[in-house]
């Protein structure tokens, strides 16, 4: 087949993945909105446990938000592959004539479209509630934007790793946490340097060459681990 | 055409089979036997792409199924023991994304109400798959069988949870497929419903 007729029928391809991902995930919503409550629920018991005082509130909200948007990414990436694994639609998905590596990444976006973009968009409001200045906010649902995908690329390996073995909820968390400290440093503290009255330019940067190169390595990962899972 | 080289295929220290040759030319009907346990699953498995062989190679028309992935892709429809539709989805749907995946642009909103209800599950078109029986789950696996263009099909025990019409109907549709010069692999652990006028058969354990 030429390029000039692949082309439609790929857009078609990762258009009807992403499609039926959303699809069944819109059917299950109670999963869905699961690791929603978590993110809030966790990021509104922490000003309980420590007290209501503002200046130590606003010290740690942005690592707090950060820390429960990595927990409730990893809540939800067991569901990524286990039903696909299952009902035989990941092999099938091995079998396509597309790149497995983009169909992988179009998996992945539906996973960012239903557990990252609603924390994105819930994360301000944890903000008021840690008191923090309305740029900060910004800054920090800003953040959230750039790094959830990030959790979502690297979340999706460890599922894939860890798919078909005992454990493997724990096993992806063993993998994933880790690997997600460089993205928890640059997260939370570019929010703190935004209230300190440094420049965020430069650590916005760094997030943004951390989902560049996420989006440009992980898929090919991805697609390997798939293939693993399914020998 | 296809065909294996010295095909090996080990299940952790146990050898399922060795030295496997077959060749399969168009028009063939190739009958995998053998008792549970023997390697069929595996075989067929490697005939799709979807494992590494011990030894040897799988080739279509050929070249190395390996070396050639997206051509092989469009010329195979593999049904393992999984159908490989989402409990969630109703069939229509899932034909749908199917023949999306598939990128079978003939296949409109008619062609897949037809391939439905020549399954006889058209009344259950917009009910998720969740709630059908086994049987009916199967049907809708098979009404994409029908739906698609590939010229081999590898088919892991397709007769598996049919009631006898449709496994009639299923064993006229491959007679058909290989009849109109198609390919085709099945397994079955049971007389197989099917008569074509080229037979092979491959016994395996």
């Amino acid at each position: 087949m030429s390029g000039t007729a692949a082309t439609p029928s790929l857009r078609r391809a990762l258009w009807a993945t992403l499609q039926r991902d959303l699809l069944v995930t819109a059917r299950h919503r109670a999963d869905a909105v699961t690791g929603l409550v978590f993110f809030v629920v966790v990021a509104s018991l922490f000003p309980l446990g420590v007290g209501s005082e503002t200046r130590l509130l606003r010290e740690i909200g942005p690592g707090v938000v950060w820390v429960a948007a990595l927990l409730a990414s990893l809540l939800s990436l067991p569901r990524l592959f286990v039903a696909d694994h299952a009902d035989g639609t990941l092999e099938q998905l091995l079998l396509r004539p597309q790149p497995l590596a983009l169909l992988a990444l179009a998996k992945v976006a539906g996973h960012w479209l239903t557990t990252g973009l609603p924390l994105v968009l819930v994360s301000p409001l944890l903000g008021l509630q840690y008191g923090l200045p309305a740029e900060a906010i910004g800054v920090l649902a800003l953040s959230l934007l750039v790094g959830t995908p990030v959790l979502s690329l690297l979340g999706a390996v460890a599922a894939a790793l860890a798919l078909g073995l005992r454990g493997a909820g724990v096993l992806t968390a063993l993998i994933v946490l880790p690997l997600n400290a460089p993205l928890l440093i640059f997260g939370s503290g570019v929010v703190q340097a935004q209230m300190a009255g440094l420049p965020v330019a430069g650590l916005f940067s760094v997030l943004g060459a951390l989902l560049a190169i996420g989006l440009v390595t992980v898929p090919f990962a991805l697609a390997q681990a798939m293939r693993i899972a399914c020998e | 055409m296809l065909e294996t080289l010295d095909l090996a295929c080990l299940r952790g220290d146990r050898r399922l089979f060795r030295d496997l040759n077959l060749r399969l030319e168009p028009g063939w009907l190739l009958r995998v036997e053998g008792a549970n346990g023997s390697g069929k699953t595996s075989l067929l498995r490697l005939l799709a792409g979807l494992g590494l062989p011990a030894a040897g190679e799988v080739r279509w028309q050929g070249q190395p199924i390996r070396r050639q992935r997206e051509a092989y892709a469009q010329a195979l429809h593999y049904l393992g023991h999984l159908g490989g539709l989402k409990d969630e989805l109703t069939p229509a749907e899932n034909l749908r994304i199917e023949a999306a995946l598939a990128g079978t642009p003939a296949v409109d909103e008619a062609a897949i109400a037809g391939a439905l209800a020549h399954w006889g599950i058209a009344r259950q078109a917009p009910l998720p798959l969740r709630v059908l029986s086994a049987g009916q789950k199967r049907r809708a696996a098979l009404a994409r069988l029908t739906l698609s263009p590939a010229p081999l099909w590898i088919l892991d025990e397709p007769f598996n949870a049919l009631d006898v019409d449709a496994a009639a109907q299923l064993g006229r549709l491959i007679e058909s497929h290989v009849a109109g010069g198609g390919l085709a692999v099945v397994t079955s652990h049971m007389p197989l419903p099917v008569s074509p006028a080229r037979l092979q058969t491959v016994r395996l354990g």
